[in-house]
């Protein structure tokens, strides 16, 4: 198993390709020569099944495409055309749409845990900023993608959306009319954003994703102790110079991912085969109705994913300031490295004001979630929504103010991972 | 060739000009790639005037009529409604329409129309682009009351009176627009043409 003996490359067919493109030394490079922490828990699960879904989102898009038109007047009887006639085109679909929807649980999960764990402090700055663009980038892609079938929701969230720009002062009306190439949101609108969707975004996402694990690779990856493995000992089992709490990548964690893709597709799986709407929060019921650009549906609301920006969009009574305010609520995320300055990583020996920032964090933006997807007439909801919009950016300032000003009182964290559980 | 021969200025300014020539080449190269997200010659020729009839158009009706893509309204105010819009002002925040760009200047009036009864709006929320939905009663509203009939916009709540004018703290900013039009006859109107002798 310890192979000291760099001498016993492969011969043949393969040791003539190794020695023009080192394929071999690459995969073993970043799998079973990768050494990452040895206490990963639950919450690292999240990282490889979002490649899992990217790769689901590809093939599954590749064969949507054999089949969807799109045109104005064709996309919505297209995909009614995959749904009906085509076969196992219903299932490619909702495996699609399913997946799109899981991207982000599986999204939103990766995130918390790099929060929970400090997984964004420095060196991996970087490494945050990149994953911050993947995310940017899969919004993109996913409102676009929704745009497709041409239903209701589709065109209506596109002119909601689209007119997000419109609120810029003195180039927003020309830039709305530049993204729709047309007058209204029309077949032109229609017709790019799926050259966006399955061509340039895919693209870009997939080359984010790239740099997000080269960046990772290089700096290791962070744990649940927030404990750096590279600065303790040295060696272990399969290396004298890998640290001594890290374990290769694979076999290692590849094994225990694939217990994590066991249960999200037992999960995946009965969504598609049961509830692929999800009651409306996956596939809302208007879009089941072809878009009609005279008529707004009653209550108009992005997917579940948009949601809590969309409810801040909302809850504010001015347009440029709404849209400032959402599009301020993404691009503090992006800040975070900087803004936090405590001396310790992980949650689990941070002061109890951070557990409880964090907490309240994350409910303000479940709550918001909640409110943007309700039909928002409540007087007492849009109290809570302001409310709840100041604690979101009221976690960015506390944490600012807790850690620069040495208020956060830690505990003694340990030299090396624990691995108590 | 030896590092003593190299004449380094004129490496460094054959490598500068090659960098900008080579970048204003590729900045007009983004120039066709930028322009064709434009709205094609096509979208532009589809603006044309429309024709709408309203010999047919009861106190109360909204007749919703498509003009460049856009929807416009068309409706007539009864009586009753004619009264209760001076009686909004102070809620709304331009009740005079002293915004100039949602309207043309002969709708420049308490009832934003060239005539009083016949309202002509384009159908589209100032805020973010949705269609507000048409609650001519005047009677009290899930959202509102004390509602004077009008439009409340399902998307972000904005509410319009009669004469698409917005009621002060909704997201929507500006009074609904008013969309060039003229009277051929009496029931006849032409959406996308304004009045003759009006510039």
């Amino acid at each position: 198993m310890a192979g000291p003996d760099k001498a016993a490359s492969p011969k043949g067919l393969l040791g003539w390709i190794e020695e023009r493109l080192p394929i071999l030394a690459f995969t073993k490079a970043h799998t079973s020569e990768y050494y990452a922490p040895r206490n990963f828990n639950f919450w690292y699960y999240f990282g490889s099944l979002a490649m899992l879904v990217l790769v689901n989102q590809i093939v599954t898009g590749i064969w949507l495409t054999m089949n969807y038109k799109p045109s104005a007047a064709e996309a919505f009887h297209s995909i009614e055309y995959m749904m009906r006639d085509v076969d196992w085109g219903w299932l490619i679909r909702y495996m699609h749409s399913t997946g799109a929807s899981l991207f982000f649980v599986v999204v939103y999960l990766h995130m918390f845990r790099g929060l929970m764990y400090g997984s964004y402090r420095k060196p991996r700055e970087l490494l945050w900023v990149i994953g911050m663009f993947i995310y940017l980038v899969l919004m993109a892609e996913a409102f676009m993608g929704y745009v497709l079938p041409w239903g209701q929701m589709s065109g209506w969230g596109a002119q909601v959306i689209i007119s997000l720009f419109g609120a810029i002062p003195w180039i927003g009306e020309g830039l709305v009319e530049f993204i729709r190439g047309d007058y209204l949101i029309s077949d032109a609108t229609l017709n790019r954003f799926f050259a966006l969707h399955v061509i340039a975004l895919p693209l870009v996402l997939l080359l984010l994703v790239v740099l997000h694990l080269g960046a990772l690779h290089t700096v290791g990856s962070n744990n649940p102790d927030g404990v750096e493995i590279k600065q303790g000992p040295k060696g272990n089992r399969w290396s004298s110079e890998a640290p001594s709490d890290g374990i290769p990548f694979h076999p290692y964690y590849t094994v225990k991912d694939i217990v994590g893709v066991g249960f999200f597709l037992i999960i995946a799986a009965f969504i598609i085969f049961f509830e692929p709407t999800f009651g409306g929060l996956f596939l809302e019921k208007d879009n089941f109705v072809p878009y009609d650009p005279l008529v707004t549906p009653e209550h108009i609301v992005p997917v579940w994913y948009f949601t809590p920006y969309y409810a801040m969009l909302r809850l504010v009574p001015d347009k440029l300031l709404g849209v400032i305010v959402m599009f301020a609520a993404i691009a503090v995320l992006f800040l975070l490295p900087w803004l936090d300055r405590g001396k310790v990583r992980s949650w689990r020996y941070r002061g109890t004001a951070f557990k409880i920032a964090l907490g309240l964090f994350a409910l303000s933006f479940v709550w918001l979630g909640k409110i943007g997807g309700g039909p928002g007439t409540d007087a007492a909801e849009t109290v809570i929504g302001r409310l709840l919009t100041v604690v979101y950016f009221g976690y960015f300032v506390f944490l600012w103010v807790y850690t620069h000003f040495g208020f956060e009182r830690t505990k003694a964290v340990p030299e090396r991972v624990t691995t108590h559980d | 060739m030896t590092e003593q021969n190299v004449n380094q200025g004129r490496r460094r300014f054959l490598t500068a000009t090659t960098a900008v020539v080579g970048g204003i080449g590729a900045a007009f190269l983004a120039v066709p790639f930028i322009k064709s997200w434009q709205p094609s010659a096509r979208a532009q020729a589809a603006g044309a005037p429309i024709q709408i009839d309203i010999s047919k158009l009861e106190p109360g009706q909204l007749l919703i009529e498509s003009w460049r893509g856009l929807p416009v309204w068309v409706f007539r105010r009864n009586e009753q409604m004619l009264q209760a819009l001076p009686t909004l002002d102070e809620q709304l925040r331009d009740p005079d329409s002293s915004n100039a760009d949602q309207q043309p200047g002969y709708a420049t009036n308490p009832f934003r129309a060239q005539r009083p009864a016949i309202a002509i709006y384009v159908g589209i929320c100032t805020h973010l682009g949705c269609s507000p939905s048409f609650f001519p009663e005047l009677t009290p509203q899930p959202f509102d009351a004390n509602w004077k009939g009008g439009f409340f916009c399902p998307c972000h709540k904005s509410k319009f009176d009669l004469a698409g004018r917005v009621y002060t703290g909704m997201p929507a900013p500006t009074n609904l627009v008013v969309p060039p039009h003229r009277f051929l006859t009496d029931t006849l109107i032409e959406i996308g043409v304004d009045p003759e002798g009006v510039a």
